[in-house]
């Protein structure tokens, strides 16, 4: 172990990091990278993008690292062509928060905004403390920079991604707050009502949104919480999910990890080693309409809760037959393992499909959706209980997709007939665009206000 | 209730042969009941059993299919024709386990890959005497399951038909304008619909026709049925702005609503229920109580949640009545354990009567919604194992 400092992976961006200049509009100080607080976890992630999961191909190895533990030293760059958070192999553990701006707040205050967020994430996905004195240094008649619960622990293979909601372009009431009402997409616009939808609007839509995800839970905690303290001012916490176990794998190095049902979720989930794939379904190109979307994505997020308690004392065999597949090891009920295509055809003893038409695996296919695919990297929650003393729990589902219509024509066939509908129910959505990547010295949405 | 896929009453409806378990009303290990492991493997030409022989009690054959078409599992009496437990369906690749309760005598296992033909592979099959064994069934089974079928389809027929009568007459007071009358009528008339929820449930579009709530409705899918009126006779639980339908609106809704009801009564006509139809209905309607009523989610401008509640129990318990003499057969501690559960349900629902009716849903206290919300969980653990204990 090497017990001293180290810097950050990733060159922090020029604006915005010298505290000395480039205070926020309001005064407050920009982040800035400073100390390093994981120094004694030695440079093993160090300077290495994305080490951690090997893409090693190879299920049976992977899912025997890829354990409980999660991966506790990788570092994803913060800078790149997209956004880290998206085919990065999904993490353990989320914290997504979803920001309104303040009323009184300036374009120069959004872009200050995105300045200081930016630097405070790339100090973070480096494993660093926020600002210049980090969590217990500086002024001691000052508080200290980072709220410093993440002392010491390694990177956790944080990624922090932004998202920017419909609101942010133009106000319900058709306010253009930020001069950016000519560059909304087109795609942009609020998802339909899907049958069976009941949202709660205080937890849904928003601003801004933050995905942070990471395989320690304090460590994407700490992510929001310096991200929300950075904003206060300019914006707030409109909304905010804890997620704690992924749903979706996003690799082939990883395992197929369970829902709160008790089934394999994600199996035929888009993966990062499809690069083909993840061109046709995930990225904007850059001739979809608006240019400084180019390499950027849209955010679906849905908290559907379960009745799990309903769900429990169902039997096996409505559960394999809501599913389409056998719970054990997540093969498709035509036969095969978890891998194996589903054949919707082969039929039972009573002439129909062993795959029911309202499985929820015949329903999300792309054979039933026109081809559409979403790179989905849910996460499991439960928020306590509700006053019936039901567990508060289900699953956060996020989605990125190339344009939005991907997760509503999907959405539109499982709301319509899925069988999983009789036990659970959407309560919350929103919809984000997420720009590209910022590059090395310039913030995330800089193409948004060039 | 909702646009849900009628799989309660239909989709789970080919139940073959499931476990006979001697559970009450929990899931936790019971040590004293130890179940024999076989296996079985379903290859195109063989069907090798890991053993000829078991001592009478619980057994379990784990089926493997291991050939590449679709493959079902028999266990034969000795006659090599009466099915004494079953498993069909089981996709190449897949296992799937058949648990039966048996007593010692001969017996035949069998696979049919392809699912045609007598089977392959027939092999006797030997089961001899044990303590561990259940006493033979002293009641003719088949005869009590027939009784129980006959008993409940005259039971459906008989609810859709005050649901027409009832219906008619809420009709027409609600196209008359009587609102009091209509709404009078409202409650007491749903609870034939309710008692029988997941048969209506199972004819396509007539459930989302007479019983979509408006959280269901898709994107510029016509709102009709109950809870369309509904809304128009409860304006004051509406949003803001709500507009009161016109009497064109309000006939062209009332005579939907009879036509549809006209409907779903001739469907029941030569309606017909397997023992497993009849075992997870009662399971489907007690998981409506959990989801829709319990949370006053059902009635959401009248609040008249707890008659729903109420006949969907009825529905539930009648289910339970046309089958409890097979499971004091099969299963008395499960019986018991429905008998006291029921009985405690009910016991909270008539604590809220009113007169002919109950509480509104508003008007309950936390303490009471979350009463009836923990029974109807005391209820549905043991209620869920029915179909397991009978079916086979």
């Amino acid at each position: 172990m090497i017990g001293r400092t180290r810097k950050p992976a990733a060159p922090a961006p020029t604006t915005s990091t010298d505290p000395t200049a480039a205070d926020g509009p309001d005064g407050e100080p920009a982040a800035a990278r400073g100390l390093t607080r994981r120094g004694l976890l030695g440079l093993a992630g160090a300077g290495a993008a994305g080490v951690g999961l090997g893409i090693a191909g190879d299920r049976v190895v992977t899912a025997a690292v890829d354990g409980s533990a999660g991966n506790a030293t990788a570092q994803y760059p913060f800078y790149g062509t997209h956004q880290a958070g998206i085919v990065t192999p999904a993490q353990d553990r989320l914290h997504f928060a979803a920001f309104d701006l303040a009323g009184d707040a300036t374009r120069a205050d959004l872009i200050g905004l995105l300045k200081d967020w930016t630097a405070a994430a790339a100090a973070m996905t480096a494993g660093n403390d926020v600002g210049e004195f980090g969590a217990v240094s500086g002024s001691y008649d000052a508080p200290p920079q980072d709220t410093g619960e993440a002392q010491g622990l390694p990177p956790a293979g944080l990624t922090i991604t932004f998202g920017f909601g419909p609101t942010l372009f133009d106000t319900a009431e058709g306010a253009d707050r930020f001069g950016i009402s000519s560059r909304r997409p087109a795609d942009l616009t609020a998802l339909p009502h899907f049958p069976g939808d009941d949202l709660d609007p205080a937890f849904s839509d928003g601003d801004l949104c933050i995905q942070a995800c990471a395989d320690d839970p304090q460590v994407a905690v700490h992510a929001i919480r310096n991200l929300s303290r950075i904003a206060f001012g300019r914006a707030v916490i409109r909304w905010s999910q804890l997620g704690f176990g992924r749903t979706s794998s996003t690799s082939t190095s990883q395992a197929t990890p369970r829902n709160l049902f008790g089934f394999k979720d994600g199996t035929a989930n888009i993966k990062a080693e499809e690069p083909d794939t993840v061109s046709e379904h995930v990225w904007v190109p850059g001739g979809d309409g608006q240019s400084w979307l180019a390499g950027g994505s849209y955010l679906v997020a849905r908290r559907i809760r379960m009745t799990i308690e309903t769900w429990d004392r169902t039997i096996l065999r409505e559960q394999e037959a809501v599913f389409g597949r056998t719970k054990g090891a997540g093969a498709p009920l035509s036969g095969g393992t978890e891998f194996t295509e589903p054949d919707f055809t082969t039929a039972g003893r009573d002439g129909e499909p062993l795959i029911g038409q309202a499985s929820h695996v015949r329903l999300a296919h792309p054979a039933q959706n026109g081809g559409t695919q979403l790179l989905r990297r849910g996460y499991n929650f439960v928020d306590g209980n509700d006053a019936l003393g039901r567990l508060e729990a289900g699953l956060f589902f996020i989605s990125y997709q190339r344009t939005p219509k991907q997760f509503t024509t999907v959405q539109s066939s499982l709301a319509r007939n899925d069988a999983m509908n009789e036990y659970v129910k959407h309560v919350a959505s929103a919809l984000f665009v997420v720009p590209p990547g910022a590059g090395t010295g310039s913030y995330v949405g800089a193409p948004l206000f060039a | 209730m909702r646009t849900r896929p009628p799989h309660r009453a239909l989709t789970v409806a080919s139940v073959g042969a499931i476990a006979v378990l001697t559970l009450s009303g929990c899931v936790a290990n019971d040590s004293s009941t130890a179940h024999e492991k076989l296996t079985v493997s379903s290859s195109a030409t063989d069907c090798t059993v890991s053993a000829d022989t078991a001592p009478a009690g619980s057994v379990v054959f784990t089926v493997t299919n291991t050939g590449d078409q679709v493959t079902e599992f028999y266990l034969l009496g000795s006659d090599e024709l009466s099915i004494k437990g079953e498993v069909e369906n089981i996709g190449p690749g897949l296992s799937r386990d058949l648990v039966v309760q048996l007593s010692a005598g001969d017996y035949f296992t069998a696979c049919k890959p392809g699912m045609v033909g007598d089977g392959i592979d027939k092999a006797a099959f030997t089961v001899s005497e044990s303590d561990a064994a259940a006493a033979a069934p002293t009641v003719d089974m088949a005869a009590q399951i027939d009784v129980a079928n006959t008993n409940y389809a005259s039971y459906v027929k008989d609810q859709v038909n005050q649901l027409v009568t009832g219906t008619t007459a809420f009709a027409a007071a609600y196209v008359a304008a009587d609102d009091d009358a209509a709404r009078a009528l409202y409650a007491p008339t749903r609870a034939h619909w309710e008692r029988v929820e997941t048969i209506a449930e199972s004819f396509g579009d007539l459930d989302p026709k007479l019983d979509l709530r408006e959280a269901d409705l898709e994107e510029g899918q016509e709102w009709t049925g109950w809870h369309a009126i509904e809304k128009d006779l409860w304006p004051a639980e509406a949003e803001a702005g709500f507009a009161a339908y016109t009497p064109e609106q309000r006939s062209y809704l009332a005579d939907l609503l009879v036509t549809d009801t006209a409907t779903l009564d001739s469907k029941v006509q030569d309606i017909s229920f397997t023992l497993s139809q009849q075992t997870n209905g009662a399971i489907g309607l007690l998981d409506e109580v959990a989801t829709g009523k319990v949370t006053g989610e059902e009635e959401f401008w009248s609040h008249t949640d707890l008659w729903d509640f109420q006949a969907n129990i009825d529905g539930a318990a009648v289910l339970y009545a046309g089958v409890r003499d097979l499971l004091v057969e099969k299963d008395p501690d499960l019986a018991t354990s429905l008998d006291e559960e029921f009985t405690a349900l009910q016991d909270l629902l008539d604590a809220q009567r009113v007169g002919e009716g109950f509480q509104l849903y508003t008007d309950l206290t936390p303490a009471d919604i979350r009463a009836l919300a923990d029974q109807v969980n005391a209820l549905g653990e043991p209620l869920n194992q029915l179909t397991a204990a009978l079916v086979l």
